[in-house]
Formats: structure tokens, sequence, C-alpha cells
């Protein structure tokens, strides 16, 4: 099947890869397509990215081999990666006009790979938000509804991927901040095992939880990106050794892998169009020969308290440096060095940041490091375990995403608790470290997107994958391994 | 009341890396402002830090020589507070769990040999400096640099075990002798390479308990531990004498002014918010780590001055000098082995360390102009007394300066050494017949005179004759004329 030469933005980023690298479409056409043709009429609208710059964007594709596995794919990444054309800012006031001196990692392995970086995702402030609403760019809106949220705090890149800016978008996930976006946009997103993709150059925000995330609008995208992305890095001593899992095999089919269903884990407060995906997904999985595995996994409940506990900690000393006095925002009216900290965290920071700082400081202070930070590790431990043991029964599981669909922009930014609960599907692979895969299950009738998680142990990544592809294709094993990606449904503009 | 001071000391050792703790930047003097930096050690957004094995290396080596327990996992921990010039507002350290523990310091303290308990050693980053505050217009500014950011770090804590200045002196002695010895740092305390700060309490004497401490930082040189510790001690003890309690303070020394002053007190005191750096993995050492640690160990100082003692007949003090560092004890050894050995120790520690201090040289320039073997064959001819003292004096400055043997130099200068019995007997003969009257009174029994007789006959040598020569010259032929 061939297409007009308008319709480039339409297509994945290994397609499109293919025709750079054959000739077909030009490096500078394939950059250009999502600024140029339908999806240029979405952005002031959707408000997705941060910071561009059309001549750096056409001086980057000039400049760009047209080789290798993302030949000429533009690419948008999350404004907490750092990247020395772009200013990397977190979307907070306190690090207005910052630019790094350095890529992160994955920009060098993206760029290696032939990728061109378009821009900057907006986001919620130094990530930490679940609807895209913390920012001081303002809120990025969902494409599939603009009175809606599109999540967070990756919400930038996912909604840019829904609305066909770019086919592949890099994010970040602490506690879900790409799997969460990704089901509200009606994308894929990949939060990776922990280690396998470098933080270097990514800026912290809960550095044990942290892993840099991927967005696309096909399986084989999130393969590939994956490919180019994963695997040891020199600068990041987190990082784990070895050669990265092979996820090649994405287009295997699921015949005879178990995935558990743990149904009570939805039994309430899960929005009844996403139990129904969940229950489609399932029979799409056993029809292209995978096992359901009934599973009895309730993680406790203090996974929400520990996650806030020990990603608020880290927050608060990974946020210490932004304080005016080397790079950034500095309130320049202060007396003293003390006033001038004081001033310049108060103006720079946003509610929801201070917040959390003020959170993660208390909960390390002497006299209560012992009752917080340290039972949240123990809980984390605990969890890591209650993961392995429900592995011991299945390759991966099925769960949802989020409790709810896309919700109205302003309908949880005054209760942060009923915010820090929409996590509570998420933040478990972030505490043991292991890899989730939101993936796209169709649309409710008002056309707003539903998505459903997998979860699986370490380095379970081909495994998540092999079933994004079968589900990809409704379960049709006749068509796991063609070399056209299924049409994406796109989002209609109202 | 009698009180007793208890003293901790808390050292940190700067090691002589050729990189800094936790990135690739070089660890230099002499650089321009903030030449020295990246990312990490700039604390940027998004930075890691990755480990330096040969720090780490360097402080196996360290706490295997002072018989420490090494830990073989672990832990690095962030130490939170706000510094401008410290990049990230905390310092990268480790804390419940560190790399050594307990060990030994062994150290002589007026002529009494003393091990002193240890704590823990730790390897950690070192801050950037602040330079404040200065005037532009009517601002007061401060200046930031950051070239020393990141340098590695040894904090080593010794228990509450020493009790007066002198110790703690000997103890920061020794510590640097060691530290050079090990070849893990150059350990001056002027340029900051050695730090100290101690922590002081008083209590009656024979009382067990703790009294309250005070912490003195700022001590930066060996003098300024004594005098500081020194002053710390009479200030408590006038407090306590006058009936007023010590408030636990931080305090800093003015060395300048031998003055001590309050930096802040218990109330004022920080939270450091520890918890385990998650940036890195948990620091292993592995066997095969502490195998090649204990194989880079040299001979440890204390054990080397015992064998000069031993081995060369050296007095401790001698030996104690000459084992001040590794460079200086290896050149003793090279120019004393099968030969005078005290002759050598004389010549090294007066004339050699003379030049090393009036010109500012370091040994090893000092052992480049004079190797070993140069200065062996020059002590070889003192030995054999054919250099008489003046002479030798004066090949020795020359030999600072100039190349070529003993020899050379005597011809180059037009110095002919008279020596032998043939080239002084004339002289000898000649004095005996100018100076009947001294050889009267010595063939009378006056043998004093024969000093008298010695003068002459260097004299009219040109102080070029060997005294104990022209002596025995002079005893042959009286005895002759006898």
């Amino acid at each position: 099947m061939s297409r007009a030469p308008n319709e480039t933005w339409k297509l994945g980023a290994a397609a499109l890869a293919a025709r750079v690298r054959d000739g077909r479409v030009s490096v500078t056409d394939a950059v250009e397509s999502g600024w140029v043709g339908p999806a240029s009429m979405w952005e002031h609208d959707v408000n997705a990215v941060a910071h561009h710059d059309a001549e750096v964007r056409r001086e980057a594709a000039a400049g760009a081999s047209g080789q290798g596995p993302l030949a000429g794919v533009p690419v948008l990444v999350k404004d907490n990666l750092c990247t020395v054309e772009y200013p990397t800012t977190c979307a907070s006031r306190i690090l207005a006009g910052y630019r790094a001196p350095y890529d992160a990692t994955v920009i060098r392995r993206l760029r290696e790979a032939g990728a061109v970086i378009v821009g900057k995702g907006n986001m919620d402030e130094f990530a930490m938000g679940s609807s895209n609403e913390y920012s001081a760019y303002g809120p990025t809106r969902n494409p599939f509804d603009l009175s809606r949220v599109p999540g967070g705090s990756s919400g930038g890149p996912a909604a840019a991927v829904a609305y066909g800016l770019v086919p592949v978008a890099l994010g970040s996930d602490t506690g879900g901040s790409v799997r969460q976006p990704a089901s509200f946009c009606g994308v894929y997103g990949l939060k990776p095992t922990y280690g396998r993709l470098s933080r270097y150059g990514l800026v912290a925000f809960g550095s044990s939880l942290d892993q840099v995330g991927i967005f696309a609008r096909h399986a084989r995208d999130v393969a590939v990106t994956y490919a180019v992305l994963a695997g040891e890095d020199g600068y990041d001593a987190t990082t784990r050794l070895g050669p990265a899992p092979d996820v090649s095999t994405f287009a295997a089919g699921v015949k005879g892998l178990r995935f558990g269903w743990p149904a009570n884990l939805w039994a309430q407060g899960v929005d009844a169009a996403i139990v129904a995906a969940l229950e489609r997904s399932a029979i799409a999985l056993e029809r292209a020969g995978a096992v359901r595995v009934v599973l009895d996994f309730l993680p406790g409940t203090y996974g929400v308290a520990a996650y806030y506990l020990v990603a608020t900690a880290e927050a608060s000393s990974n946020l210490a440096r932004f304080d005016g006095v080397r790079y950034g925002f500095r309130h320049e009216e202060a007396a003293d060095v003390r006033a001038m900290y004081t001033r310049t965290r108060s103006e720079g920071f946003g509610p929801e940041v201070q917040r959390r700082i003020l959170l993660g400081t208390y909960a390390l202070s002497s006299g209560y490091y012992d009752a917080y930070y340290l039972k949240a590790q123990r809980a984390r431990t605990r969890i890591r375990r209650e993961f392995q043991s429900a592995f011991a029964q299945c390759d991966f599981m099925l769960l949802p995403a989020a409790p709810s669909l896309a919700f109205k922009v302003g309908e949880k930014t005054d209760d942060p608790l009923a915010m820090y609960l929409s996590d509570v599907f998420t933040i478990g692979a972030n505490l043991a470290g292991i890899p989730g895969l939101t993936v796209p299950a169709g649309r409710t009738s008002e056309n707003l997107p539903v998505g459903v998680q997998m979860l699986g142990p370490e380095d379970s990544e081909p495994n998540l994958l092999r079933a994004a592809r079968a589900l990809e294709v409704g379960g049709d094993v006749a068509l796991l391994s063609t070399d056209e990606d299924p049409e994406f449904v796109w989002p209609t503009k109202r | 009341m009698a009180y007793e001071a208890v003293i901790g000391l808390e050292c940190h050792i700067q090691l002589k890396t050729r990189t800094k703790m936790f990135c690739g930047c070089e660890v230099e003097f002499g650089r321009p402002a903030n030449w020295n930096t990246c990312p990490v050690c700039l604390g940027l957004p998004g930075a890691l830090p990755r480990t330096n094995i040969t720090a780490i290396a360097y402080a196996l080596r360290l706490g295997l020589a002072l018989g420490c327990d090494i830990r073989h996992e672990s832990v690095f921990a962030r130490k939170n507070y706000f510094y401008p010039d410290m990049p990230k507002n905390y310092q990268v350290t480790q804390y419940d769990l560190p790399l050594c523990e307990h060990g030994t310091l062994p150290v002589v303290v007026e002529g009494e040999s003393r091990t002193f308990e240890l704590m823990r050693i730790h390897c950690e980053e070192d801050a950037g400096k602040s330079f404040h505050p200065e005037r532009v217009g009517d601002r007061r500014i401060s200046r930031l640099e950051f070239n020393r950011a990141g340098t590695p770090l040894l904090e080593l804590v010794t228990e509450p075990v020493l009790r007066t200045p002198a110790e703690c002196a000997a103890f920061l002695t020794q510590l640097r002798k060691l530290v050079r010895a090990l070849g893990i740092s150059d350990g001056d305390m002027e340029k900051g390479q050695l730090r100290c700060d101690a922590n002081v309490s008083l209590r009656p004497v024979g009382q067990s308990a703790l009294g309250v401490k005070t912490e003195i930082k700022n001590l930066n040189s060996i003098k300024g531990v004594e005098k500081g510790v020194t002053a710390e001690i009479d200030r408590q003890r006038r407090e306590l004498e006058s009936g007023a309690r010590i408030v636990q303070a931080t305090l800093l020394y003015d060395a300048d002014h031998d003055k001590l002053a309050i930096m802040r007190t218990k109330e004022s005191a920080h939270d450091y918010r520890y918890f385990p750096e998650p940036d890195l993995p948990v620091l292993r050492v592995t066997d095969a780590d502490l195998d090649a640690a204990r194989a880079a160990l040299p001979e440890l100082p204390w054990v080397r001055e015992a064998r000069f003692v031993s081995q060369y007949g050296l007095p401790p003090y001698d030996a104690a000098v000459l084992g001040d560092s590794r460079e200086l004890a290896d050149y003793y050894e090279a120019c004393a082995r099968g030969g005078d050995a005290k002759l050598a120790s004389n010549w090294i520690m007066t004339e050699v360390l003379r030049v090393r201090n009036d010109r500012g040289w370091p040994l090893e320039k000092w052992a480049e102009q004079v190797p070993a073997p140069r200065m062996r064959a020059f002590l070889d001819k003192v030995a054999a007394k054919e250099l008489p003292g003046p002479v030798a004096k004066q090949v020795f400055a020359w030999m600072a300066d100039e190349a070529g043997s003993v020899d050379e130099l005597l011809a180059l200068h037009g110095i002919q050494v008279q020596g032998s019995a043939e080239d002084l007997r004339p002289l000898v003969l000649q004095v005996l017949d100018e100076n009947p009257g001294p050889v009267a009174q010595y063939l009378a029994g006056k043998t004093i005179t024969i000093g008298y007789l010695t003068g002459a006959v260097m004299k009219k040598s040109g102080g070029q004759a060997v005294p104990q020569v022209v002596q025995q010259l002079l005893a042959e032929e009286l005895a002759r004329r006898g």
C-alpha cells in the first residue's frame, strides 16, 4: 500500500525510516511532515510542545545522515531531557532559559540512530503531576477531547504522538508518567526495566524510580526505539550491565505465553469502559494462543504511601540544586544568600513541586527517617516480592493503566490526594523496577481512548512487546508479522 | 579540681588521584577558575556520579595499613545542606555503612609508643571554594570556584582517645607520614591536602563519663591544631572553674590571632537528612580488590623506621626524620646500604634537607640532580677521608648545580685535595722545622700542642688537607724526633 506524500505525517517511525533510507522521503520532508500537514492544525489547541525552533529543526534535518534504524524520524522529547539545541526547563520557572551544555545519553543515541529532535514536550513541572496542568507553559489538552487532560506528567509527548506531530516521543516515568498519559491519549507507552535506559541527562525527580519511556502509535515503533536506546551507559552507574533483551521478536506471537488476570485488582473503582477493554484484550490474547492465569494479586494499599514517601524524599534532595546560584531563575533583590535561596525557590517552583519538596524534606528529617523513609523502603521490598511471586505463575499480567479515562481539565487540581490515587496501578512497577507497557484498547462511544497496561518481570520487554503486537492486530495471528502497521485511529477535530 | 581533656580528631585527606571522585575531570591546581569542571561536578541538572575506582583503591590501602575492618558492601549517602559552593546542595559521602571501621594508628609521643584507636574511614567528594565578600559598586558579592568540587577525600575519624595537644600533633604528623608513604596524598596541610577538625571536651580526672564537647574547625597546620586545641582546653577549663557550663558548639580557630570564635551552637545545628545515594549502586569490594590493595602497600613508615634503627644503627630521631616521606627514606637507603649509614644520615638530614628548604626544592628535584649513586660516591669519598670537611661541603654545594664526578668537580674548580701522606709529608716536615718551640713542648709531654701544629699544616695546605691524615703524619714524624 502506498500513500500520498502528504500523508507522510501518518507513518510510523519504522515505516518512515525505511522510506528515508531508500530515498523515497527526504529527511527534511520526514521531519517537517508534522509541522506542515493536517497535524499542524492541532498544536495551537493542544499545547504539547514547550520549546521548538523551525530554523534549528531544519538545520538538524539538513545535517542528519538519513541512515540508521530511526533515519529521518522526528522525535519530540520531554522537557526534562537535556538537549544542547533547545532549552531544558522541566516546564518550571526556576529553569527559565536554561540550556544544557550536553545531550542526555538517550538523546545522543537517538541522533546516532538517525532521528531528529524537533523540540521539547510540555509536561507537569519537574514531572510532578498526573494531568499536565502544572506547567509553566500552561496545560496540555487531550487531542481526543480538548476539555480533558492528556494525563501526566509526560502529557505533551503523549498528545503529540496522538495527534500526529511525531511518530515517536520520549517521556519519563517515575510513577506512571508515561503509561497513564499513553492510556489517556490512546498510544503505546513503555516504561522499561529500571536501569535499561540511561538516566544521564534526565533531570532527576525520584532517582530510584525514574526511567525514560517511549511513546509511539505502533508496537513495532516502540520495539525499534527501545532497541536504539536500551543498554549499559558508563555515565549512569545504575544502568544494568550487559546487552539489553532482544525485542526484535515483537512479531513472534504469544502462543504459550501465560498472562496473569488479577481480576480482584479492579473489583471496585475502575471505569467500566476500562474493565470491558481488559476483557476484550484478554480474549484477543487467548485467541492468539496465550493462556489466561487467574491471579490472586492484590498488593497492599501501602503502595501509594510508600511511593509518595520515596519519590518526594529523593525529589527534596534532587531539587536542592535549583537555588539560583549557578543557573536558571534567581531572585535578584534578596539581601543575603539565605533570602536569595528562599525567594528564588518560593517564586521559581510551582505549588505542587513545593508541596512535594516539603513532604520529602519532612520524611527524611532526623527523628522521622525510620518511621517514613525506612518504612517505605521496607514496603518497597515487600511489593517487589509480591510481584516476584505473581510472576512465578505468569509471564506478564494485564491490568488497568489508570482507574479512569482522561478526566476534565481542572477536575482534580484542588484535590492532590485524588490526583495521587490515580497512580495506583502504575507506581508498583516503579517501586519494583519492572517494565510496564500501556497499549491502546479501543475507544468509548465518545471517541475517548481506552488503554490497558501490561506488567512483566525485569527484562520482560520482549514478551510485553509480543503481547502488544498481538493486541494491535486484534489477536489475528495471520497479521502478526506483516510489514504494514494497522491504521491508527486518529482524533477528529471537534 | 583537676580536669582531663578528651579529644577526637576528624581528618580529611585529599587523594592525589588523576581524576575527581565522581567524574572524569582532572584534579590539578593552578588552572583558571572553573576550568576543571563538567556537568557532573558542577551539579548540572541530569548529571549523575560515577565512582572513581582509584580513589576506592587508595582508601583500601589506608584502611589496610591501619588494620581497619573493610566492609565488602558499603553505601554512599547524601548529606543535604545548602551552601553556595556545594553544587548539588548535597555532598555524596558515606554515613552508616562506611568502607572502613576500627583500626589503629601507632604514634610515638614524646618518646613513648602509643596506639590510637580509629572509628572509621570513608570516601567523599570535596566542595568548591567561596571567595567573599567582595565589593562591586554598592553590592557585596561572592565568587565561586569549582575546580576543587568533586575532588576525592577520605574522612578519617578517631575515637575520643587523645588527651593532649601534643598527642594531636604527633597523631597528625604520623598520619601525614603514612599517607605520603602510601602514595595516596601529599598531605600538605597548608595546601588543604590534609585538614583537621578537633572535638574537645573536659572532665574531672577520674570521671569516666564524657563532658560536653565542642568542635573546632579551620585548623590548617599541625602547629595550628596544637594551638587551637590548647586554646579550647584553656577556655573550657576557665568556664568550668568559674562554674559555667560548656555549650555544645562549633568553633572557628583563627591562627593569626590565636582566637576561637563560635560559628554555631547546637540549636542551630544542621539536620543533614542523610539517605542512601540512589544514583550509585552499593560499593562492592571483592577479595581481589583487597589483595591488589595489599600488594600495593609499601613497608609502613613505623616498620621502616624501626628497621632503620636496627639495621643501620641510627638513633630513633634520625630514623623519624628520614622516614618522613617514602621518597626521602628510599633515597636514604639507596645512599646508605652497604656504606657508612650514619654518615649518610648526617649528610642527608643536615645538608640535603637544607638545600631542599633553602631552595624550596622538592626531594625529587634534588634526587634528579644528585641521584643516589652520585651521592653515594661522594659519601664514600668522605668516609675514606679523601675529602677534608670544608672541601666536602664545597663539593656538595657544586653537586647541587653542576654535573660531574667528585674528581671532575675538583679538577674543574682547580682544587687539589692534599689527602695522601706523600702529598702532605713535605708540609708536615716544614711545619715541624718552623716551630721548634711547640715541638719541644710536645716532646716534653705536652701533647696538646699537636693541635696547634695540625692547624699550621692545614693553613699551609690552604684547607685542602684531611686533618686526620695530618695528625697521623705529625705523630709519626714527632715520634721519629723524640
